[in-house]
């Protein structure tokens, strides 16, 4: 099963190896991780989409827990998140099919951002699962290139990660 | 204004460092330079590995971080075994390599190697210093990582030119800035109320006591709560000598190699209360197993630990002194006196083979328990890794003193260097170094370390001429298929210490080795003592 994990990490060189070194070194899987500044500079916030049993998921919060860099760590659940995901999709269409692909982009709220001759480039920003469908359903028209950012979540309502930086 | 590497002995001086165990290079020298004339002693080895090992004898008996020292590229590259071995058995230590020039990082230079990189899965933390000014701040948390928490292995990697350049050290800060860095010492109240009820409920209640206790120096806690709650206990191998062999509530050594009465005891418990333990495969061997019959506590400073190789009814996060003096203090009793007059059978009827070998020759089993009660109570053994280490382990009477290995890695090579480490640390007690003739092999170097330095250690080999532990798995598994474990007759090792200046004796036969045994520790420079041994002789 896909568990998001939430983890706040000092905004240092080394963090992000030492986190990919750590899922590589004790076989955890990452199916995403999305990085990035927070409010605080000084702070990342890393997402990181995980499977596995209740009892690796517990190891992986604890391993990630145990790194000095680590400031802070939450599981969110699914259904008490608010979870993203952005794709840019470049799909294979030429003048007869535009129409079909805008078509599909249309019904999930995606945009066009490129045309080409030959091809149009789709963006879109949704709950995971909906980006999975849109690729789905973009697929027969031949897909050329996919960049996606993995999963980027906050927790739903005023609740947050809870992290104080304690007073040096 | 002052350089890095000044600095950087400043800092060292903060904490109080008054030796480190090192080899030099070039990338290396700006620090050597200072350290010439810091009052700080350097303890030259001769081998990078040796330089971790002894900072980990050192850091074992000194009960802080010790300091080792390597240049950038090979010199760094051959601390890593040590370092390894340090994480596996959470030894403090502080490791300063020297690095290429900060401009040169990356473009593959001579003796570039990524240290910190490598190292990484060994180390606790690492730093890659890019600024001199920092090189306070980062030596004062190196030193707090190292020995704090469950402690282990750090690693600061000083590029040449930041160990050269200058910078006005006034108003430069060394206060720590380590804000996701917590660790828990004191036991949860509540966590500690259930333990207490489940040893009140348990017929069978059992401490299983790890090198947690001894890295925490909780020795004399777990003593008094062993006889005020009247709870038996076993001890892994890392654990051995945190009660004396000879305590009436102590029943041995558990895992594979251990006694057959202290595994009966865990087989047997219903309730488990394993502290500073990592419930390790060669420790315990079908964990599920064991945590389907038994209830199990988890006492570890490290959160990480618990459940991860057992599944745990109640975890007690904290340092082992702390959480065994609040149980004490609970007053809690255990209820099984039926239990204990059960394993207290079991550990009578236990027949170890101590006896003369009636055809001649040497009981490597009996030899090693004389040895231990031929030395001071507060003595300390070092054990090495292979058939010796089981020997050592199994048989040796603990009153006191220490027994340091490498448990977690099994890291042949660990006890010459080791046992001068020990020794620095505590010149007036004694330290044997107890090796196989492989082990020995793999760092005799370190004789001339213990002669140049004067460093008083006695060298025990017991040598069978081959990789006994090896060659006993190749009998067992192989149908007795021996390849590549037998060793030959060369070196003559008497010969060998000879040629470093080291007096040595062989002993051949039971009859010979007591007084053998006493001359020995009776040298007073560094001594060895040579002992022959069959290969067929059995590890338990
Ligand atoms: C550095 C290292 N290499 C290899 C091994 C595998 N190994 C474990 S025990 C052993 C044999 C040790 O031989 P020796 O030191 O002579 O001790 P003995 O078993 O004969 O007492 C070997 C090769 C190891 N533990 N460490």
């Amino acid at each position: 099963m896909k568990r998001t994990i939430s983890v706040l990490v000092e905004n240092k060189a080394g963090v992000l190896s030492r986190v990919s070194g750590l899922f590589a070194r004790r076989g955890f899987n990452i199916n995403s991780l999305a990085v990035g500044e927070t409010e605080d500079p000084a702070v990342s916030r890393m997402t990181i989409v995980s499977d596995g049993d209740e009892h690796t998921i517990e190891q992986v919060e604890k391993q990630l827990n145990k790194m000095i860099d680590t400031l802070k760590i939450k599981r969110l659940e699914d259904s008490s998140a608010t979870r993203r995901e952005l794709i840019l999709i470049k799909v294979g269409a030429g003048t007869h099919q535009r129409g079909e692909v805008i078509d599909i982009a249309r019904v999930f709220g995606a945009k066009v951002v490129d045309i080409s001759t030959t091809t149009l480039t789709v963006e879109h920003s949704d709950r995971p699962e909906r980006i999975d469908l849109l690729v789905d359903l973009l697929t027969p028209y031949k897909i050329k290139e996919v960049a996606r950012t993995g999963t980027v979540a906050l927790e739903k309502g005023a609740g947050t990660i809870g992290y104080k930086p304690k007073k040096d | 204004m002052i350089t890095g590497a000044q600095a950087l002995v400043a800092a060292l001086k903060k904490q109080n460092v008054n030796i480190i165990f090192g080899y030099p290079g070039v990338a290396i020298c700006p620090f050597y330079n200072e350290l010439s004339a810091s009052g700080i002693r350097h303890i030259l080895v001769r081998q990078e590995q040796n330089a971790g090992h002894a900072a980990s004898g050192y850091a074992r008996i000194n009960g802080r971080p010790a300091v080792c020292a390597a240049t950038s590229g090979p010199g760094a590259v051959n601390l890593i075994t040590a370092l390894a071995t340090a994480y596996m058995d959470s030894i403090p230590l502080v490791a300063i390599t020297g690095q290429v020039s900060s401009d040169l990082l990356g473009r593959d230079v001579f003796q570039e190697a990524d240290i910190t990189g490598a190292a990484e899965p060994f180390t606790k933390y690492s730093y890659l210093v890019k600024d001199p000014a920092d090189i306070p701040r980062i030596v004062n948390e190196a030193f707090y990582i190292a020995g704090t928490g469950r402690p282990g292995p750090v690693l600061i990697d000083l590029p040449i030119d930041i160990q050269q350049a200058e910078f006005d050290e006034t108003d430069v800060p060394d206060a720590q800035h380590l804000p996701g860095y917590n660790p828990t010492t004191k036991g949860h109240k509540g966590q500690i109320n259930r333990v207490v009820s489940a040893i009140k409920r348990a017929k069978k209640p059992l401490l299983c006591i790890g090198g947690g206790v001894i890295s925490a120096n909780a020795q004399n806690e777990l003593r008094t709560l062993c006889e005020t709650a009247g709870l038996p206990a076993v001890s892994t191998m890392m654990g051995l000598g945190a009660l004396p062999t000879t305590h009436s509530n102590y029943f041995g050594m558990l895992g594979t190699h251990g006694h057959p009465y202290a595994n009966y005891a865990v087989q047997q418990a219903d309730l488990l209360i394993i502290i500073g333990a990592r419930v390790g495969d060669r420790a315990v061997s079908a964990p599920e197993a064991l945590g389907r019959r038994a209830k199990i506590v988890h006492i570890d400073v490290d959160p990480a630990e618990i459940g991860k190789n057992l599944g745990t009814t109640i975890p007690v996060v904290g340092d082992a002194k702390t959480v065994l003096d609040q149980l004490t203090q609970t007053g809690a009793k255990a209820n099984c006196g039926i239990w204990m007059d059960d394993l207290d059978d079991h550990r009578r009827l236990y027949r170890p083979d101590l006896d003369p070998r009636p055809n001649g020759g040497i009981n490597p089993k009996g030899f090693l328990r004389t040895v231990s009660l031929a030395m001071e109570n507060d003595s300390i053994i070092v054990g090495d890794v292979g058939q010796n280490q089981t020997w050592t382990a199994g048989n040796i009477m603990m009153r006191g003193g220490k027994f340091l290995t490498s448990g977690g890695m099994g890291t042949m090579g660990y006890s010459i260097p080791a046992a001068i480490g020990a020794k620095l640390a505590d010149p007036q007690r004694q330290v044997v170094a107890v090796c196989g003739d492989g082990s020995f092999q793999m760092s005799m170097c370190e004789l001339a370390t213990a002669v140049q330095h004067n460093v008083p250690i006695k060298i025990i080999v017991m040598n069978n001429h081959s990789l006994g532990m090896v060659l006993e798995y190749q009998t067992q598994q192989y149908n007795g298929n021996h390849f590549a474990v037998e060793l030959g007759s060369s070196p003559d090792i008497c010969a060998l210490a000879a040629a470093y200046g080291i007096p040595s004796r062989c002993v051949t036969d039971d009859s010979q080795t007591d007084e053998a045994i006493r001359r020995l520790l009776d040298q007073p420079g560094p001594a060895l003592l040579e002992c022959r041994i069959s290969p067929d002789e059995a590890s338990r």
